[in-house]
């Protein structure tokens, strides 16, 4: 494991020494006809704007995953799609939708968002019982829809506001209270998983590898449900509108 | 008598049908709404949901050195669909700013593919990939030289799969700006005669690309009285209102399934306000056309919004020039960036001249005979001024099949619409 984040740490330096380097500039720089200073208005007041002291950071990030992306992860995905038949992919997607839950569960419980507690327990419960150990989606057939709540929410729910932006590496969008979120969640989330791993009595090394394979395996189907490709909006402003509709996104799902 | 009675009501019967039979039946009337939520799937043909295709990609000039600002467009891309054996081959070109995997365009993927068709999708070549890699100058929006770079890609990439697929006759389409485009790529085609296209067809074309691209860029002030100061504040109403709406549905897409059901739930018995479907309008068409700006601009270096001789590298931010390209409009581009581009070029070139030959007036002659281009069109097209419909209608006559609703492209993929570019192939 501890060579595989070597690796994962070198190739990460290696693209973004490639990301990174700098223009050269030849020629006298001359202002532009309709430079922006000429639209002089409060940061507040412009449509796009989002805090983000840290831009030139998260740009390099932002390029190293649309790298990672084309290079490493997605090619994965596609072999994970193409070696997997349709309804086990669906398996998947369910099964560690069950698992998540727990984020759900505590969240919605935060907020005292009573409803979706309920939802949440019966969603658990149907599912890990008729729907086989959560790989069939029994409860959302039966018109009980998933939830969407994690701790960055939470906080935002008790008035914290979204903080810088934040782009991380392989996971993409964040601000810094939602990357404080994912961090509880996946605290939350690991401790559970690894009591109901204990109960399978397996020895050590079994168990690490299933470990491995868990967060392995849960990457992929992470990528697989999720259709952004990088640089696909057609757009050279793609950056500044991906970090606008993520803000807009995030507000969406507090105000819920 | 109770014979009489039947015959009656059979022949009432017959008649309601008869009169049921020209009706049509796009759900919007409204030609704002239509333009903004489409066709719903309910109301589309039915579809394979995946289709298999390849993203192809080459050189168009290998020489070219993209600049590092642009440093993820390598190769001009495209879409290649096919059938196993034998089948004619289509291609349809996008509109204003659209990529060849925009969502108009895998629908007429999947529509000509399931229709036997082998398909090339092609970006419009205002989209940000055509400037940097296939646009001869890099400054798009002049129809002619779009339809010869168009035609150089279309050529080279019909090279690249033609040992893979069989094709017995080529067929064009393209709507919006792509059906203009389609036209005089059809022109030059009659010169070049590489595929001897057998039918053209044009949906929804603009007329004058100078009069739709200002009737486009005004649109955004539509809900704005106090000017463009004022699209914060009408954003972030917008968006609240959307917020409201994804409470109460309990999911959002933006699909046009989402709007549709928007539009069910809240605005049966009221429309909405024209001036905010317009703005909604308005502002996707503006950040199409600053995306073309920007990219024209740092490809040609021209100093327009980013400073001329300033290299850019892949991380600088561009957010100050995605500000000041939001306040310029397609037609500034025209005046300020193209048209001064032709004119050093041709000394005695006017305005007037560059606005006319930037239209299908250009090749009307060509147009009106040349039996194989169809036209399918919307007495409510918003693009279009009432005597760019009559020239329409003149023009193409019988070959003109005009739908009395619509807007710009919202009946595009409803089935009667479907049917009607699937026949006009076949015939």
């Amino acid at each position: 494991m501890k060579r595989a984040i070597n690796l994962t740490l070198l190739i990460f330096l290696v693209l973004m020494a490639g990301c990174a380097t700098a223009p050269v500039q030849k020629e006298p720089i001359i202002p532009a006809k309709r430079s922006a200073a000429q639209y002089a208005i409060p940061e507040k007041q412009q449509a796009f704007y989002v805090y983000d002291p840290w831009e030139p950071m998260n740009r390099r990030i932002y390029n190293f995953n649309a790298v990672f992306d084309e290079y490493v992860f997605l090619p994965v995905v596609r072999a994970y799609e193409f070696v997997l038949p349709n309804f086990a992919q669906t398996g998947v997607t369910n099964f560690f939708n069950n698992l998540t839950e727990i984020n759900n569960l505590m969240n919605s419980l935060l907020q005292f968002k009573i409803v979706k507690v309920f939802n949440t327990i019966g969603r658990i419960a149907c599912n890990t019982t008729v729907g086989l150990g959560g790989l069939i989606d029994v409860a959302t057939h039966e018109g009980v829809q998933r939830e969407n709540e994690d701790f960055g929410q939470t906080l935002g729910f008790y008035g914290l506001g979204q903080g810088p932006y934040l782009v991380l590496p392989l996971l993409g969008p964040s601000g810094v209270r939602d990357t404080t979120g994912l961090v509880v969640d996946t605290v939350v989330y690991t401790l559970m998983v690894n009591r109901l791993i204990d109960e399978l009595d397996m020895d050590n090394t079994d168990e690490d590898i299933l470990k491995y394979s868990l967060t392995g395996l849960s990457a992929i189907d992470k990528r697989h449900k999720q259709s952004f490709r990088y640089f696909m909006t057609g757009s050279p402003f793609e950056y500044t509108i991906v970090r606008k509709l993520y803000h807009v996104q995030r507000e969406f799902l507090i105000e819920n | 008598m109770k014979r009489f009675s039947w015959l009656v009501f059979f022949v009432f019967l017959m008649s309601a049908v008869w009169s049921q039979a020209g009706a049509y039946d796009y759900p919007l009337k409204d030609p704002y709404l239509a333009t903004v939520i489409g066709t719903p799937t309910e109301f589309q043909p039915k579809l394979p949901e995946k289709i298999d295709y390849k993203m192809l990609s080459f050189k168009v000039f290998p020489e070219r050195v993209v600049p590092s600002v642009f440093w993820y467009q390598r190769d001009f891309r495209y879409s290649l669909t096919y059938q196993k054996g034998e089948a004619p081959l289509i291609f349809v070109i996008a509109g204003t700013g659209s990529t060849f995997y925009s969502s108009s365009m895998i629908f007429f993927q999947k529509i000509f593919y399931q229709a036997g068709y082998h398909v090339i999708c092609l970006s419009s070549p205002t989209s940000m990939n055509f400037i940097t890699t296939a646009s001869a100058t890099s400054l798009p929006g002049n129809i002619i030289a779009d339809a010869a770079d168009l035609y150089r890609v279309m050529t080279m990439a019909w090279e690249q799969v033609k040992d893979r697929i069989k094709v017995s006759e080529f067929y064009l389409t393209g709507y919006s700006l792509g059906a203009s485009e389609a036209a005089f790529v059809a022109k030059l085609d009659e010169e070049k005669r590489v595929f001897n296209f057998k039918k053209v067809l044009m949906i929804n074309p603009a007329v004058s690309l100078y009069t739709s691209a200002k009737i486009l860029d005004e649109m955004i002030l539509a809900a704005l009285p106090g000017g463009l100061k004022d699209f914060n504040d009408w954003l972030n109403r917008v968006l609240g209102r959307f917020a409201e709406f994804y409470k109460e549905m309990g999911y959002i897409d933006l699909s046009h399934d989402w709007l549709y059901d928007i539009y069910k739930r809240n605005f049966r018995t009221q429309s909405p306000k024209r001036e905010n479907l317009a703005t909604m309008i308005g502002f996707a068409f503006r950040i199409s056309s600053n995306n073309m700006i920007f990219t024209s601009d740092v490809m040609t270096n021209a100093g327009l919004i980013v400073p001329k001789n300033l290299v850019l590298g892949s991380a600088d931010s561009l957010y100050e020039y995605f500000r000041a390209t939001s306040t310029t409009t397609f037609v500034d581009y025209f005046d300020e960036l193209l048209f001064p581009y032709y004119k050093a070029k041709h000394p005695e070139l006017t305005q007037e001249k560059a606005i006319d030959i930037d239209s299908l007036h250009y090749i009307q002659a060509y147009l009106e005979k040349s039996p194989k281009i169809g036209l399918m069109g919307n007495e409510d097209d918003l693009i279009l001024t009432p005597q760019d419909l009559n020239f329409l209608k003149y023009v193409f006559g019988s070959r003109a099949k005009i739908y009395p609703y619509g807007g710009h492209c919202g009946n595009m993929s409803y089935t009667e619409n479907v049917e009607y570019m699937l026949n006009f192939f076949k015939r």
